[in-house]
């Protein structure tokens, strides 16, 4: 492993199939025990330094590091940047002189955790900057899909909907195809990155056309404002082309599933009876999350010592 | 008057003889220097109680002349100040160069210009020729007092909203318009500003893949391609900044073909770096136009080579510490160049046979000193003309250390970079500005 995770292709491979076994391990030694909590971490400061709202993400990356024993600090920064106050860079090195042994990340301009991992000595994590990436979200998916589906390797990945902005969406594709699944991007044109021709994955416009093969759909949040930039012309075109919806959900083949990183639109990209149906993961991946985390973390932190 | 100009009227009576140079690199001469002057160029020359400077191996160039500067004063003298880029632009053989009128209060006003320009006199390294802002404040809505400023001390010639795109197309139009009657140019920032809205580097694979949004070419493709149509409409003259594509440059050779008046300049980043510079986000690598492709660099130096595109211009823009050491999207464009512009140009086009020191000199000096309509810039290397000039050793390579640099910022995108090159003297008018490569100021 890096010493720093700050987009999926700091992992190869063996370094992500060892996170996902690092975490079912994590999984395994704490099921059906009463105290959830390893002592792993115990003496080392881990803080989320969030300068965007996130609550989930935070709170996740929370109780990661405390079942591993170890202390949290939580630093809310919101609206970073010299204009308004301390700068990112003085704000990386008051935590470094405050002894913290990593860094968990959120940031709204891409590339942030690049920045300060070249300013401190400990590790960081990317918990998501800006339209770039996020990588722990494609790790805990590829975690979920693995106990669903029991593989990787072949499994066909429908990515839908606002990829443009979506660093969910730049983290699953780089990841996914590193451990051998098969990914297809479904969006309006506008919502395409213009160059996403070079990455390794299937595009394509038609979200009828994906679903009868695909095994995951993973539904992205579309935020309903894009439409006044013209991205689409209404929430409920939006909806009636790439929503997900009971009918759609019928096409799919009996074991595929449904993924959706949170929070959802109910209504826009994905109908309630799917949000809420057996093929849904969506409560699931949120528990995974805590311990895919607490696998990064005992792996960048602990794994050597 | 202060005392280093007066110590410089001193200087100029001062004789120079320069020894063995090569003249844009043909054979070797001897000039002589006498009244801010070139009074003889030959070989052989003798003049007793001449300063000698032997310059065997030397490559001797006209003065250059930088379309576009940013000096930072008035208002952000913790970045630049006349004196600072003035010295830089010495350091770099610049004998003058353009202020570009971006500056707090904006250089709108014939009494902003001749701030500027009396700064420039003061400092006496480079002629300091003020750029007048197109629109009030910059803000593309009306027509500064174009004649005042032309009219003013600093006699301006080149207008720009340079950071702004005159966007407008009857106000730009108009401004065309308006300073044929001053032999004026307008020099545009191509970008139309709808399609870079949050723009942050080239928009292509890369910007995809890091997630920084996309600054189209169309974008700057599509304001040239209307510019020409609107300069060749009302015959006026019209002058590209920071040409960054490749089709701008087609676009360019279309409107020469059919007699358009359009000049056009590309700076040395363009001619050297990539888009690839933005993995790893360090914003030192941001700058607007943004870095783009191989294909655009190899674009931009054959157009150069041909003379579609007229003239390097450095688009120096010095940054503060606090303003390029941050996340990417909030970090301020622009890079330093007037130190490194020379050496970029040997290492891009004279290493690889693109253009020899004529053609140096040509795109550096002549034609730039044409459109800004600098009369005593950009003269041959004869007897009678102003010496304005620069000697350059050529093999010698150095490694770019920004802590080294004359300027007051540091954000070169060069640093660590080996570099051909060294401006060894420069002249202005006569006087050393450069000996040995140290400033005279």
């Amino acid at each position: 492993m890096k010493r720093h995770l700050l987009e999926a292709a700091d992992l190869d491979r063996a370094d992500a199939t060892l996170v996902l076994d690092t975490a079912a391990q994590i999984d395994a030694a704490l099921a059906g025990r009463e105290v959830k909590k390893l002592p792993t971490l115990r003496g080392r400061t881990v803080v989320n330094l969030f300068f965007e709202d996130s609550t989930r993400t935070r709170i996740s990356f929370e109780l990661a590091a405390k079942r591993l024993s170890a202390d949290v600090i939580n630093f809310s920064a919101k609206g970073s940047s010299v204009s308004k106050g301390e700068s990112l860079k003085d704000t990386a090195l008051t935590l470094e002189a405050m002894g913290s042994d990593a860094i968990v990340v959120r940031h709204q301009a891409s590339g942030a955790p690049h920045r300060l991992a070249t300013w401190v000595r400990g590790s960081v994590v990317n918990a998501g900057d800006g339209t770039h990436e996020h990588p722990t979200q494609a790790l805990l998916d590829a975690y979920t899909i693995r106990h669903r589906l029991g593989r990787l390797e072949g499994v066909r990945v429908a990515v839908v909907g606002d990829v443009l902005h979506s660093r969910v969406a730049r983290s699953n594709v780089r990841l996914l195809h590193t451990l051998g699944a098969e990914v297809t991007l479904v969006a309006p044109p506008t919502l395409l990155p213009v160059g996403v021709g070079s990455w390794p994955a299937e595009v394509s416009y038609d979200l009828d056309a994906v679903l009868p093969k695909a095994d995951v759909v993973m539904m992205l949040r579309v935020q309903a404002e894009r439409m006044n930039a013209s991205y689409f012309p209404s929430a409920r075109e939006y909806s009636r082309r790439y929503g997900l919806d009971g009918r759609r959900m019928g096409a799919l083949g009996d074991d595929a599933i449904v993924m959706h990183p949170g929070p959802m639109n109910r209504g826009m990209e994905i109908a309630a009876e799917v949000a809420d149906s057996v093929r849904s993961t969506i409560v699931e991946q949120v528990g995974n999350g805590v311990s895919v985390r607490m696998a990064v973390l005992y792996l960048l932190l602990g794994g050597n010592t | 008057m202060s005392e280093l100009a007066s110590s410089g009227r001193q200087q100029s009576r001062m004789t120079y003889l320069i020894t063995g140079a090569r003249p844009c690199g043909e054979d070797a001469a001897d000039i002589l220097v006498e009244d801010g002057r070139i009074a003889a160029v030959g070989e052989g020359l003798s003049a007793p109680g001449a300063e000698v400077l032997d310059a065997a191996g030397l490559v001797v160039l006209p003065g250059l002349v930088d379309l576009h500067t940013h000096l930072r004063e008035p208002g952000r003298e913790d970045a630049e100040t006349v004196e600072t880029g003035s010295r830089a632009a010495a350091l770099g053989g610049y004998t003058a160069v353009h202020a570009m009128a971006n500056t707090d209060p904006v250089a709108d006003t014939a009494g902003v210009v001749e701030q500027v320009w009396r700064l420039g006199e003061q400092a006496g390294l480079v002629d300091v020729v003020p750029v007048g802002a197109v629109t009030v404040g910059l803000r593309g809505d009306r027509l500064a007092e174009l004649g005042a400023m032309a009219d003013s001390a600093a006699r301006v010639r080149v207008f720009s909203d340079d950071g702004h795109c005159v966007s407008d197309p009857a106000l730009m139009r108009r401004a065309l318009e308006y300073v044929k009657a001053l032999d004026g140019v307008v020099a545009q920032h191509a970008e139309e500003p709808r399609l870079t809205v949050g723009a942050q580097m080239h928009e292509g694979d890369r910007s995809a893949r890091l997630g920084l949004t996309g600054w189209p070419a169309a974008a700057e493709e599509a304001i040239i391609a209307r510019d020409v149509l609107l300069a060749g409409h009302v015959g006026a003259r019209l002058h590209v900044c920071h040409v960054s594509t490749a089709g701008s440059v087609e676009i360019l050779r279309w409107a020469k073909s059919r007699g358009v008046q359009v000049t056009a300049e590309v700076t040395p980043h363009h001619l050297l770096l990539t888009d690839e510079c933005a993995e790893g986000y360090d914003p030192v690598f941001k700058v607007n136009p943004p870095l783009r492709t191989d294909a655009d660099v190899e674009a931009l130096r054959a157009g150069l080579a041909e003379g579609v595109i007229d003239a390097v211009a450095t688009d120096h823009a010095p940054h503060a510490v606090e303003d390029k050491e941050t996340e990417w999207a909030s970090a301020r464009p622009g890079m330093l160049g007037l130190e490194q512009a020379l050496s970029v140009v040997v290492a891009t086009m004279v290493e690889t046979g693109l253009l020899d020191w004529r053609g140096v000199a040509d795109r550096m000096s002549v034609r730039p000193a044409a459109i800004g309509r600098l009369d005593g810039h950009g003269r041959p290397l004869a007897p009678g003309e102003p010496a304005n000039l620069l000697l350059l050793d050529p093999g010698r390579r150095a490694v770019v250390d920004p802590a080294a640099l004359a300027s007051r910022s540091r954000n070169s995108p060069y640093a660590g970079r080996e570099l051909p090159g060294r401006v060894v003297h420069t002249f202005l008018r006569g006087v050393p500005t450069v000996l040995d490569g140290k400033a005279q100021r």
